[in-house]
């Protein structure tokens, strides 16, 4: 403990400075817990739907309600939980694990929290308000067009879009750069960790994606707000415009929610293996491939659409040819386990279950990427199955694993490792129960997003069957949250590294400092924990191993090059402050208002530029410590 | 076992261009904000290709003010060097001169802006020609109005918070790279709007 990299470092005291934070590991840990509430409150819209579903014409919940219920679940789980949680585990890992003292732009970084926060909560409180949006979580026109979509549920969420893209799109910024330029000197591209070039991979892909969707709904609120005509066939606009745009984002979206799986997997597989990964270019080049190529295959969500046969078979192709790169990364696992020393710990058993739900997910995706069958199937609960398999399966599962992996990190203490088989099986079997009967749900013709169904259908023992497990995947997350609470409190301390692991994040305490190391290291190996000590291999006094040189009385930070991390230059850091919630205040303020006029762009935008421009506005102290400890180039 | 440290104190406390994180941010934006008039531009020809005559029912805007925006934008690149350059050279009284030039030139291209709208030959609710015409002319307008006020907002920093930090000249070399960025967007979203419609009927 440094007392004095402490004092410089730490969240500032009281209420104000709780929301002027912007410490990564405190964003990263709001994130996570915002998430993780936003996934429950969206389960348990999923568990009432199963309810309504679990006998034919059940009269629990009626048509209306039941399509808020099934537009906001799956609007939630894929805006406000799969994707930020993914980011919330790179705001929190990342700078850890390339060896930083902060995360680059902090400020901006708790800006982009406070904007997703405030959007979660805006589309929660609308559907308690009985005007949740209900026209499915990709919105198609003309269903939320002007026309069928009258009143503010459609504008509801498309302006929970622009909430979560703006928030996304900062985040990905925030990670790119700190992958590029804040490095441990030493770690090179090449010696970059698993995890930080799939989240690298991630946020790359979010900054092609998302705008197209942002495009896309704020192309719709203008159709809705002031009569363009963007998807109005009969001004010469076209409602397949909406398609083409939502899925050019939502395509890459899947993926962009399953490769940080791929993070948790290529991060938990090795450590509990024992041994360095399998094949570590493969799997960067993989991930750089299955980020290229999800961008080919958006079209695959149109086939019952009349677009051009022989475009239909280029996306089927691409749609195939995608299986590969994922396929060389579960050959590269499977070789890592097969060849290493296994520890059938919880972490390690959610890793495994991917291999069983993600393949089976993948096997249907293959059968539903061929047209023939896709127009059989499209719109039945097949989909629903097939993509809860992926998405669960895919990331899910390694997300569960990944918080019973770094839970120690993040809190000092473990988990239960007793409740948490208890909670996995509970969850494999839960899962299974619940999503594989729709499969043949699907296949007998059971559309998708029905509030019920007449008995003569003989869907009702299925139903009934899935419907008891997801009450069992309920308890299960129930027993995760107890055990989280209770080990809080009571678990075992964790001390640095419990597992044994090889990258940096577990080189410092747990939970880390606010400085993060005490001793900011330099990087001579991929697994940089595994490597030999020195002395035993080299001579003595060989190559240095950490920094020393960075002001401790001031915020400052070593930035390295890009390629080969090599130490280029210290930058001050900014301190906490308000204005990044203030201005997210105001920047929500400006989303809401334009739900209902466009002048609120204009009237909300002058508060959003007078903070921002104060937010930007040199302090005269920081200003002089910056002076004091200034080196021009 | 050894703990020999490297001592990193003497490095520079700034650097412009690709070492510095700033830049980095800027290329981000700068990323984003292409990949969306990008996409822009490929809904006006997806809108176009599902037309059967193009302007749907209007005649293509007005040349004039679309190509003066053109050239003054083209102009500013010039200033915008200059000052770029000045920020790079630590120069501060170069750097205010050149930062309100500038913020002139911004000025004088949204004035020109507001003028274009006037002379599209449509509205924005006419048809889907229209709305598409104004979201790519709208969404440049952004990029403008932003940047300029950047420009000002920038230039207030350097006329009133002296003595400044060093590093402040990093971000009027960014707000030159970001400039850039906004005189380049306009030449292809020029032509669509613009020139297009003219060799299309």
């Amino acid at each position: 403990m440094n007392p004095v990299l402490e004092r410089t470092w730490r969240d500032p005291p009281g209420v104000v400075g709780w929301f002027s934070s912007i410490d990564h590991k405190t964003i990263g840990r709001r994130y996570l817990v915002t998430a993780f509430a936003f996934f429950v409150g969206a389960g348990i819209m999923a568990a009432l739907m199963r309810l309504q579903l679990a006998r034919p014409e059940n009269t629990l919940i009626g048509p209306d309600l039941y399509n808020q219920l099934f537009t906001t679940h799956g609007t939630v789980m894929m805006f406000l939980f799969a994707v930020p949680v993914m980011q919330g585990m790179a705001i929190y890992l990342v700078p850890l694990m390339v060896g930083s003292r902060a995360i680059a732009f902090p400020r901006m970084n708790a800006f982009a929290y406070w904007v997703y926060l405030f959007g979660g909560l805006f589309i929660f409180t609308c559907l308690l308000f009985n005007f949740g949006p209900d026209a499915g979580w990709f919105s198609y026109v003309p269903l939320a067009g002007p026309e069928y979509a009258p009143g503010k549920r459609a504008d509801v969420w498309a302006q929970m879009i622009t909430f979560s893209e703006l928030s996304g799109l900062l985040a990905a910024i925030v990670v790119i750069a700190t992958v590029f330029k804040l490095r441990a000197p030493g770690m090179t591209l090449a010696r970059l960790p698993l995890f930080v070039w799939a989240m690298l991979a991630t946020a790359f892909m979010i900054l092609f994606a998302m705008p197209s969707v942002m495009l896309a709904s704020t192309a719709l609120i203008l159709d809705r707000l002031v009569s363009t005509h963007f998807y109005n066939p009969a001004e010469g606009g076209d409602a397949l415009l909406w398609q083409h745009l939502f899925w050019f984002f939502g395509h890459p979206e899947v993926y962009f929610i399953f490769i940080p799986g791929l993070a948790f997997m290529s991060s938990i597989i090795p450590t509990f293996s024992r041994r360095p990964i399998f094949g570590y270019p493969a799997v960067v080049m993989s991930l750089t491939a299955t980020a290229f190529l999800s961008f080919g295959l958006w079209v695959h969500h149109m086939f019952a659409t009349h677009i051009p046969e022989l475009g239909k078979s280029f996306f089927t192709a691409a749609s195939m040819l995608i299986a590969l790169p994922t396929a060389i990364q579960i050959f590269c696992w499977i070789a890592t386990m097969w060849t290493g020393r296994l520890l059938l710990a919880t972490p390690m058993l959610h890793m495994l279950a991917f291999f069983f739900i993600l393949v089976l997910g993948g096997m249907t995706g293959l059968m539903v990427a061929s047209v023939p069958l896709d127009l059989q199937l499209t719109d039945t609960y097949f989909v629903v199955a097939h993509l809860h398999y992926v998405l669960i399966g895919g990331a899910v599962f390694p997300l569960f694993g990944a918080w019973y992996y770094w839970f120690p990190k993040i809190t000092g203490r473990m988990m239960s490792e007793r409740l948490g088989r208890w909670q996995f099986w509970l969850f494999f079997i839960g899962f299974n129960v619940a999503f594989y009967p729709m499969h043949h749900l699907g296949l007998r013709g059971m559309p998708r997003r029905v509030y019920t169904y007449t008995d003569e259908m003989g869907w009702g023992p299925l139903n009934l069957l899935a419907t008891a497990g997801a009450v069992t995947i309920a308890i299960s997350v129930l027993l995760f949250t107890i055990n989280a609470v209770m080990s809080l409190r009571r678990g075992m301390l964790a001390g640095e590294n419990p597992w044994g692991a090889g990258t940096l994040e577990w080189a410092t305490s747990s939970p880390p400092p606010s400085y993060n190391f005490d001793r900011q290291p330099i990087v001579r190996a991929r697994d940089p924990l595994w490597e030999p000590p020195l002395g035993e291999l080299r001579e003595p006094t060989a190559e240095p191993t950490h920094i020393v040189g960075l002001a401790e009385h001031t915020r400052e930070v070593l930035v390295t090059t890009v390629q080969d991390a090599i130490p280029d230059h210290r930058l001050a850091f900014p301190q906490p402050t308000l204005w990044p919630f203030v201005s997210a205040i105001a920047v929500a303020i400006m989303f809401l208002g334009s739900i209902f006029t466009p002048w609120a762009i204009v009237w909300g935008g002058i508060p959003v530029a007078l903070f921002a421009t104060l937010w930007f506005w040199p302090k005269r102290e920081e200003t002089d410590a910056a002076i004091a400890i200034e080196k021009r180039p | 076992m050894s703990h020999r440290p490297l001592d990193i104190s003497g490095l520079p406390s700034y650097r412009f261009s690709h070492h510095s994180l700033m830049w980095w941010g800027v290329m981000g934006m700068i990323l984003l904000e292409g990949t969306a008039f990008a996409l822009t531009i490929a809904a006006y020809f997806y809108l176009w290709s599902q037309a059967q005559t193009w302007p749907l029912s209007t005649t293509p805007p007005e040349l004039f003010w679309g190509t003066l925006n053109l050239v003054v934008l083209l102009l500013s690149a010039w200033p915008n060097h200059w000052t770029k350059r000045a920020g790079e050279d630590g120069d501060e009284p170069k750097i205010r001169i050149g930062l309100v030039i500038c913020a002139l030139f911004g000025i004088v291209l949204i004035a020109i802006r507001g003028f274009e709208f006037t002379a599209l030959n449509c509205r924005w609710d006419s048809d889907a020609y229209g709305s598409i015409v104004w979201l790519l002319l709208g969404l440049h307008t952004v990029h403008l109005v932003t940047d300029v006020y950047d420009t000002i907002v920038l230039a207030g920093v350097f006329f009133f918070t002296q003595p400044l930090e060093g590093r402040r000249h990093v971000d009027v070399s960014e707000n030159g790279l970001y400039w850039y960025f906004v005189v380049l967007t306009w030449i292809p979203i020029y032509a669509v709007i613009y020139l297009f419609p003219r060799v299309s009927s």
